[in-house]
């Protein structure tokens, strides 16, 4: 997946993560501010990279600015912002 | 209950309240341009969390808008148990859901069918086609009313007595029971409002609604209260069945209780009581 523009998902609210993509040239880049980055820091970006990583993404930079996200809603707010960087809408569901 | 979609806050804890379903919603609670955000977070959510033996509902965007397909194959690979369609209008509406979510099926190698269906009835035409509707699909489970956007059809606004819902709540009622489906009431909206929640539940429940939609966990408890059968009404329907057993077993044709006759509409509640109190947990 090649990214076209920069994008955002995801809000400050509690048990939400606001992720932004942006195109990057040194691997996957991740900045982030969490208010439990000691307790998790390290899980979240496991989560950022992962999901990066089996949608095909390997440069890319990102900002995370977490406040208590689930796993699950990681994943989802990367996904949504990488589609949305990508422009596209072809879906790879179950995969 | 209702769960907003693009609430991730709301999707990880809704479970712990104990309904019966959740019901993610996609449509009118998510605005236009989170509707990708929303989907991929109910599909996230149901692929990840443990909601037990809650029924996993999703309410779709309809098929007219650019966002339903893709709603509907995601909740289908998501494990979605039930697609909830919205503004139902005709059989058509129900039978055009029904071929995408077969064709999803068979993407995500599932067994045809085995994803479910319940239709919406938010306009005057909807209640007008609601038996059509309610028999269109042998996927469809259950059907409901949207009072907002129906009384909005009507040309009316929602009133504490609910006379402008009476007539299609009775004709929801008549159609899902001759469909064989069940059928659901519409969300009470002021969450501070006890009394008058409490006395819609009761109104009906006496119309013959299987249950009701919240919007809030403190609505729940009232519900399952109100459609919990008593403990008279269970000891009665224990002994009518006790009597009919007792019949069969000396071969008896007219079968009594306390000298009144028992029959078929009799013996039918009083299995459909003990069905409920087994499903409340009470017997």
């Amino acid at each position: 997946m090649e990214i076209k523009k920069a994008s955002t998902a995801g809000t400050l609210e509690s048990s939400d993560i606001m992720i932004l993509l942006d195109r990057g040239e040194n691997g996957i880049d991740i900045e982030l501010k969490s208010s439990v980055l000691y307790q998790f820091g390290d899980q979240i970006r496991a989560v950022i990279e992962q999901t990066l990583l089996e949608a095909g993404v390997h440069n890319v930079k990102v900002v995370a600015t977490d406040r208590g996200a689930l796993d699950c809603t990681i994943k989802a707010r990367v996904l949504t912002a990488l589609h949305r960087a990508v422009e596209t809408t072809d879906y790879k569901w179950g995969v | 209950m209702f769960v907003p979609g693009n609430n991730p806050g709301l999707m990880a804890d809704a479970h712990i309240y104990g309904p019966d379903a959740l019901m993610f919603d996609l449509e009118d609670s998510v605005k236009l341009s989170e509707k990708d955000s929303a989907r991929f977070l109910v599909y996230q959510a149901l692929k990840t969390i443990d909601y037990g033996d809650i029924e996993k509902v999703v309410r779709v965007n309809p098929l007219n808008t650019p966002y339903g397909k893709a709603d509907i194959e995601a909740m289908v690979f998501a494990g979605a148990d039930i697609i909830r369609l919205p503004k139902s209008e005709t059989a058509q509406d129900v039978i055009e859901v029904d071929e995408w979510i077969t064709e999803c099926e068979k993407k995500a190698g599932l067994e045809p069918g085995s994803v479910g269906m319940m239709a919406a009835i938010e306009s005057g035409l909807g209640i007008l086609n609601v038996l059509s509707i309610a028999q269109a699909s042998p996927r469809l489970i259950g059907i409901a009313i949207g009072a907002e956007d129906f009384v909005t059809d009507l040309k009316t606004t929602r009133s504490p007595g609910g006379s402008e819902l009476f007539t299609a709540r009775s004709m929801l009622v008549f159609a899902a029971r001759a469909a064989g489906i069940a059928v659901l009431d519409t969300v009470f909206a002021d969450v501070n409002d006890d009394e008058g929640f409490r006395r819609e539940v009761e109104t009906i429940k006496q119309l013959g609604f299987d249950g009701k939609s919240v919007i809030n966990p403190r609505q729940i408890a009232p519900v399952v209260e109100i459609f919990t059968p008593t403990a008279k009404e269970i000891e009665h329907a224990e002994r009518v069945v006790e009597a009919i057993k007792e019949a069969e077993e000396k071969g008896l044709g007219v079968i009594s209780l306390n000298g009144k006759m028992i029959d078929k509409p009799v013996v039918d509640r009083a299995q459909r009581v003990l069905k409920m109190a087994m499903a409340a947990g009470v017997i």
